[in-house]
């Protein structure tokens, strides 16, 4: 994996602390320097004066990620999440202002042998637009600490139908020792009354949004099928009341598949994802029932049953990776090949880094491999306008093609909220039923005070450790639960993270910049 | 433009830049602001720009930067204040870090980051917030 010649060196915000202040005098020399970069020759700056090292207008190069794919050279800027290509000039100019920081002047005579006068002075002022360099002493301003609007709309509700599992998979987060919530705390089942109410609440917070999503979720949520039908049943009709679509979906460990379920699954054009973690060997060792049986051979007919007859949606199959099942594409293969699943993604275990699953550094590098060889594998078949399944990296390149530059990680307490069994109202569904983590209830709404209090304290502008980090458009410090879990507070960057997170960004970073060079029409699926 | 917008949002910010004319380019990708009454709406596609382009210059009009630190009138301006005592000198806020540091022709008062404490700032990523992060140093 090869980077760029260019390097950003930490970028605008980090320049700001150490840059001499800058004086009214110079911001003025400084400011006419940026105006006589749109085309009139700059004059040779001023002398230094005093014990101020800062030469007024001199360039210096901002925040962004340089990549390149196909021989192209690329430009990921932060915190604006743009990409461009660059061209012969402007690469010029950002590497000679990576060597040393100089005026346009300079830089132009510097150039001069190369590029016309003309086209430099152009290239800075392009590259001044938009952030990709900046003025010596004069950052840009940082991000606004911006709140969501009040009453900001929810977008996916999801239910936690029941908190009881039928397996007793080693690593859950949910019963294993790195649990938020007791077990005996909460009822086990969710009543209807109470998942009537969340609906309410569901339509209520979804606001203006004409499409609403609700998930259900557990423990095992065909364990409480019965609720899950009247649920949706409820749901439908409020929709028409209210005049809203209202779409499902939900995860299973695909023991309790039945035909009847598959039935009603495929004719309410319910999305299903299937917890499995492969091969029967690895499935079998991780996915257990409470005696220690494996469950390999009890699902895969009712898997193939379900892929079979639920043609309205694509099925998906979602893998926990674990020191003990990191053969990636081994996994990647016999989901999608032999068992026939749509899409794959794939999660590293939540745990403390103490537990015998938890996956070591070494570990976390022999992923990352696997992770980088599919996606080279999906570039092939982008480039050939056909499908893959490897939705970790369909996902990631989603979010850049959009360019979201995030103020939160995820949409947990905003957009996604969870509810507990009791009608509690969590961030999500990871901390549905946690009393720290509650939010509200459906019965009474959601706090705001407490939702807006937990909006501040985790917005990308508090993370101090995110500052300097070009990656940080697209992880904003990650998952929540994770954080909460490693350093007991979801206020904190997941630092554990960081490595893997920046290299799988430049890997998906690099396989966009080769669609867009080779098949660029595929980029436009993500449009929707 | 000569650079080749890939993305949505660099397509979103070649046309933002067209369209501002001779509004200065930090102006120009400050963004909306206030809360993004459009995410509410769910009608503004630009809402998400808020975070992403940063903030609107300051209001303020910018003064002369006028150090808050220790003085620089009574060189080398480290034993004793203007006053002749010592209650003056060097107050730990976090402008310090723009007067004393580097730059300062008296690096008295913080540490050698050069050659001893390189890591000194690294929790400090943005000194306006983080400075309470910085500590002493002891060599």
């Amino acid at each position: 994996m090869s980077t760029a010649g260019i390097t950003s060196p930490g970028g605008l915000s980090v320049s700001a602390a150490t840059a001499t202040p800058v004086t009214a005098a110079a911001t003025e020399a400084a400011n006419g320097a940026a105006t006589r970069a749109n085309g009139a020759p700059a004059p040779a700056p001023p002398p230094s004066s005093g014990a101020s090292p800062a030469a007024p207008g001199l360039l210096t190069p901002g925040e962004f990620h340089a990549f390149q794919a196909d021989g192209a050279t690329f430009l990921y800027l932060v915190p604006s999440a743009a990409i461009f290509r660059m061209d012969d000039a402007s690469l010029a100019v950002l590497r000679a202002l990576e060597r040393a920081n100089r005026t346009p002047a300079e830089l132009v005579q510097r150039l001069g042998d190369r590029f016309p006068v003309e086209e430099v002075t152009n290239r800075i002022d392009e590259l001044l637009g938009l952030r990709a360099i900046g003025l010596l002493g004069k950052p840009a301003p940082a991000p606004p600490d911006m709140l969501p609007p009040k009453g900001f709309p929810l977008t996916t509700m999801v239910l936690n139908v029941t908190s009881k599992c039928n397996l007793a998979c080693t690593y859950c987060y949910e019963y294993g020792d790195d649990r938020i919530v007791e077990a005996d705390s909460k009822p086990r089942y969710m009543d209807l009354e109470t998942a009537r109410e969340s609906v309410d609440f569901m339509f209520e917070q979804g606001g203006s949004n004409r499409l609403v999503h609700l998930t259900f979720f557990g423990g095992e949520t065909l364990l409480n099928f019965k609720l899950l039908k009247e649920t949706a049943t409820y749901a439908r009709q409020r929709a028409r009341e209210v005049g809203k679509e209202v779409d499902f979906s939900l995860t299973t460990n695909a023991t309790l598949l039945k035909p009847e379920i598959v039935d009603w699954l495929a004719e309410n054009r319910v999305g299903v994802t299937v917890s499995i973690d492969g091969p029967r060997e690895v499935q079998d060792g991780l996915r257990v029932f409470s005696n220690g049986m494996g469950s390999y051979d009890i699902i895969l007919p009712r898997i193939k049953d379900l892929l079979a007859r639920h043609r309205t949606r694509p099925i998906g199959a979602r893998v926990t990776l674990t020191s003990q099942n990191l053969d990636v594409k081994h996994i990647f293969r016999h989901l999608t090949e032999e068992i026939g699943f749509w899409e794959v993604g794939f999660a590293p275990v939540t745990s403390s880094s103490c537990r015998d699953f938890s996956i070591s550094d070494a570990g976390y590098d022999k992923m990352l491999g696997q992770f980088e060889e599919l996606a080279h594998d999906f570039l092939e078949h982008a480039c050939a306008d056909r499908h893959h399944g490897f939705s970790n990296v369909k996902d990631t390149l989603e979010e850049i093609h959009k360019g979201v530059s995030k103020a939160y990680p995820c949409g947990a307490g905003l957009g996604l909220m969870g509810v507990a069994t009791d009608g509690d109202v969590a961030l999500c569904h990871r901390f549905a039923g946690s009393d720290e983590h509650k939010i509200g209830s459906v019965s009474e709404g959601v706090d705001v005070d407490v939702q807006y209090d937990y909006l501040k304290k985790h917005h990308i502008n508090s993370k101090t450790d995110c500052r300097t980090c070009w990656a940080r458009p697209i992880c904003a410090g990650g998952c929540y639960h994770e954080a909460h879990t490693r350093y007991g507070t979801t206020a904190t960057p997941n630092l554990h993270f960081c490595e893997w997170v920046r290299s799988w960004t430049h890997t998906c970073l690099r396989v966009y910049g080769a669609i867009s060079e080779r098949n660029p029409a595929f980029l436009a699926r993500f449009d929707a | 433009m000569a650079l080749k917008p890939i993305n949505r949002k660099a397509d979103r910010m070649v046309t933002y830049l067209a369209n501002q004319g001779d509004v200065p380019p930090a102006e120009q990708m400050a963004g909306p602001v206030g809360p993004a009454a459009g995410a509410v709406e769910g009608g503004d596609e630009n809402a998400e720009d808020v975070v992403a382009l940063g903030g609107r210059l300051p209001e303020v009009p910018e003064i002369p930067h006028i150090p808050l630190g220790c003085s620089l009138v009574f060189a080398p301006g480290w034993e004793v204040d203007e006053a002749g005592g010592t209650a003056g000198l060097c107050q730990p806020v976090e402008r310090d870090l723009f007067d004393c540091h580097l730059a300062c022709f008296w690096p008295a008062h913080v540490p050698d980051q050069l050659n001893h404490s390189p890591d000194w700032t690294g929790k400090c990523a943005a000194a306006q917030n983080d400075w309470r992060k910085l500590e002493m140093i002891f060599p």
